[in-house]
């Protein structure tokens, strides 16, 4: 599978928190012929499963990457104009002039706006726009706008991914298709791979508002280990270079209290043994990735963090290396494949 | 629709060659004259039916706002200005098109989780903001965008019901006004149409056309602010969609030949056609240099309400273009020398 279309797809696919389904749908059929079957979370993950061959009761692998996105919703209507509010952490710096599309009985194209500036007080035009500033106006007649939106519909944002220079591609929702498009890639790269364990590939829902589809989806599964794949900060100008990592230096494998340790050394050492570029991401608590949820599911799982650097997260620029994503997913089929039935004896702490 | 192909060319003041070859095509088979002036102005001729000895200029401009490569940064990234007024508070999350490759590029900021407490209450200053088209070294950027390469917003024209969206209808939705006047049948005066470039960075072209043209009087055709979104404080809108072609009597840059206003909205009146008057003193046009030209040229402007203009998206109400293009026309039909006479105004 080629990586780019696959991103252009994912990213294009509208799915905000707790309304993921365009992306489920594309994943259904995307997965179908890697994986041996699946269902869906009662919160609406994803669930797909790839039987190992190892004997049975064999051990439980889930990967985790969120399929939910960031977006708006509508709080009211005025003279036409619809009043939002966000769902997620939507950057409101990012959204003036933005194009929309408003989920109402049909979709409706729209402009986030505002007042110009030339109508304001100097300090105001110096300021990112309050939300209360805000409106998205799809440009029809007053009694138009009521008879088709009402308080509560979604907004999307509207935004084609583009291919820059290099293999690098910038989207809205690259935050987590990415690696929804990562764990894609291993699936595919699986195919015909003996592996011993059972690998649940899961993709969760509602990760930017909680962390809920992980939490949910971890309980069903119940995997004996687990790694979560998210997007983190890609180094540009403005951000601080502790908190950044260049787009083309790999995949990041976080390290932390989130983290079990064997499980961070074998992944570096796959990565290794395979000349898969890694970076290290130093996560001293919250690592704000399905990784925090799932490490504490039922009696607690050991978990990993695999992350891609991406460039202005949760704007609609979203930005990264193509290549980030193809190493990444080698990392997890190499993982896999290389995973022994008593990998979890390893894991045992020094004074157990 | 002719709007759809001006709105999705590239225009930077100064480079508007994509709108110019845009124009000509448009315009050519409909005038008995067209010609590219030393500035890059697009000047169209069209024979009046000789009952009225009078020039009538036409001006419309065909450049747009966008920014400017000046430098780069090590890890790849351009460092840009604008190019004409752009407001600051729309650029983080943009995207570009950049050079004559059209080169995708992004403006990205610090995402919102590394922000400390108060910094996203300010806007980023177009200063410390960089394109990001992939380049990975500051040769690299260099190679792709020379120093002083243009960009602006990428963005689809689109129809929303009653509505069209897109980029740059100030001012291509008056050089599509111009361009159905011109397909229309002759006036009885000699028309001159220009197509003015650098009008976002001080009305620079329309002031050599203006001189070169030397007209009787002359019309801006605009599309203006329209700033009829709901607000905290009962002020005037500027301009509002659906009221119909807004006629300038004064702003920043002339105040309106009063005959002229006078013959747009009688004409308007008479024939039921809705207009309405910009708020004064607000905005500039090519008026402001036309009506200096030579010994002085009675102007007016006559623009179609636009929401967010200067930004990546701009909305307008089809039955106002539809409704400037009819009340130009008629109006342009009722010119003749007595308009122009003293003590009509």
């Amino acid at each position: 599978m080629e990586v780019i279309p696959l991103l252009k797809q994912l990213s294009e696919a509208d799915g905000i928190a707790g309304h993921e389904e365009p992306v489920r749908v594309f994943l259904r059929q995307t997965w179908q012929p890697f994986v041996d079957e699946m269902r869906e979370g009662k919160l609406g993950s994803l669930i797909a499963l790839k039987r190992g061959i190892g004997s049975e009761p064999r051990p439980k692998l889930m990967l985790a990457a969120h399929m939910d996105e960031i977006g708006l919703m509508v709080t009211g209507i005025e003279k036409g104009f619809l009043r939002i509010t966000r769902v997620g952490g939507t950057d409101r710096r990012v959204l003036l002039g933005l194009e929309v599309v408003v989920h109402g009985r049909r979709d409706l194209p729209g402009v986030v706006a505002t007042r110009p500036p030339h109508v304001l007080p100097q300090d105001e035009r110096e300021k990112a726009v309050p939300w209360d500033k805000f409106f998205v106006d799809v440009g029809l007649p007053t009694e138009e706008v009521e008879r088709l939106v009402t308080v509560g519909d979604l907004i999307s944002i509207r935004r084609e991914m583009v291919e820059l220079k290099n293999r690098r591609v910038a989207g809205k929702a690259m935050d987590d298709r990415a690696c929804v498009a990562a764990v894609t890639l291993a699936l595919e790269q699986l195919s015909g791979v003996r592996h011993a364990w059972d690998v649940f590939a899961v993709a969760t829902v509602q990760e930017e508002v909680g962390l809920k589809g992980a939490i949910t989806a971890a309980y069903g599964v119940a995997p004996d280990l687990a790694i979560a794949l998210d997007v983190t900060f890609g180094k540009h100008p403005g951000v601080p270079e502790v908190d950044a990592f260049p787009l083309g230096g790999g995949p990041a494998i976080g390290v932390g209290p989130n983290f079990h340790p064997g499980l961070v050394t074998r992944l570096k050492e796959v990565a290794e043994a395979h000349e898969i570029p890694y970076q290290i991401d130093p996560i001293p608590g919250r690592s704000g990735t399905d990784a925090w949820a799932i490490q504490v599911t039922r009696e607690g799982v050991p978990t990993a963090l695999v992350s891609v650097p991406v460039r202005y997260m949760h704007q609609p620029v979203e930005t990264l290396a193509a290549q980030d994503v193809e190493r990444a997913g080698r990392l997890l089929a190499a993982f896999i494949a290389g995973l022994e039935m008593d990998f979890m004896e390893g894991l045992a702490w020094e004074d157990s | 629709m002719i709007l759809r192909e001006l709105s999705e060319a590239v225009g930077v003041s100064g480079n508007e060659g994509d709108v110019r070859a845009v124009l000509l095509d448009a315009v050519r088979e409909h005038v008995d004259d067209v010609r590219v002036d030393t500035m890059g102005n697009v000047l169209a001729f069209k024979h009046g039916t000789g009952r009225q000895r009078m020039r009538v200029m036409l001006a419309a401009h065909m450049d747009e706002v966008g920014l400017m490569v000046v430098g780069y940064d090590d890890d790849g990234f351009l460092r840009v200005r604008s190019v004409g007024g752009i407001d600051p508070r729309l650029l983080p999350g943009t995207l570009l098109q950049v050079g004559p490759e059209h080169t995708p590029g992004v403006i990205g900021v610090k995402p919102i989780h590394l922000l400390k407490k108060g910094e996203g209450e300010k806007v980023p200053k177009l200063e410390g903001l960089v394109v990001d088209i992939g380049a990975k070294s500051k040769d690299e950027a260099r190679k792709l965008a020379p120093l002083g390469t243009y960009a602006t917003f990428t963005t689809r024209f689109r129809e929303l019901g009653p509505t069209v969206s897109g980029k740059a209808f100030d001012d291509r939705a008056g050089c599509a006004v111009l361009v159905e006047l011109l397909r229309g049948e002759r006036f009885r005066f000699d028309l001159h149409a220009a197509f003015t470039v650098q009008e976002e960075v001080g009305l620079r072209g329309a002031r050599v056309a203006a001189y070169g043209i030397e007209p009787d009087c002359a019309f801006a055709l605009e599309g203006t602010i329209a700033d009829d979104i709901p607000k905290d404080k009962d002020v005037s809108p500027t301009t509002e969609l659906g009221q119909g072609p807004a006629i300038t009597v004064m702003d920043r840059s002339f105040i309106a030949d009063r005959r002229l206003v006078n013959l747009l909205t009688s004409t308007a009146e008479e024939l039921g056609i809705p207009y309405q008057i910009k708020q004064p003193g607000i905005g500039g046009t090519d008026a402001g240099a036309i009506h200096l030209a030579r010994e002085g040229v009675p102007s007016v402007t006559v623009a179609v309400p636009c929401r967010y203009i200067h930004s990546p998206v701009a909305l307008l109400r089809l039955d106002d273009f539809n409704n400037t293009v009819q009340l130009m026309r008629a109006s342009l039909s009722r010119l003749t020398q007595r308009t122009l006479e003293r003590g009509k105004d």
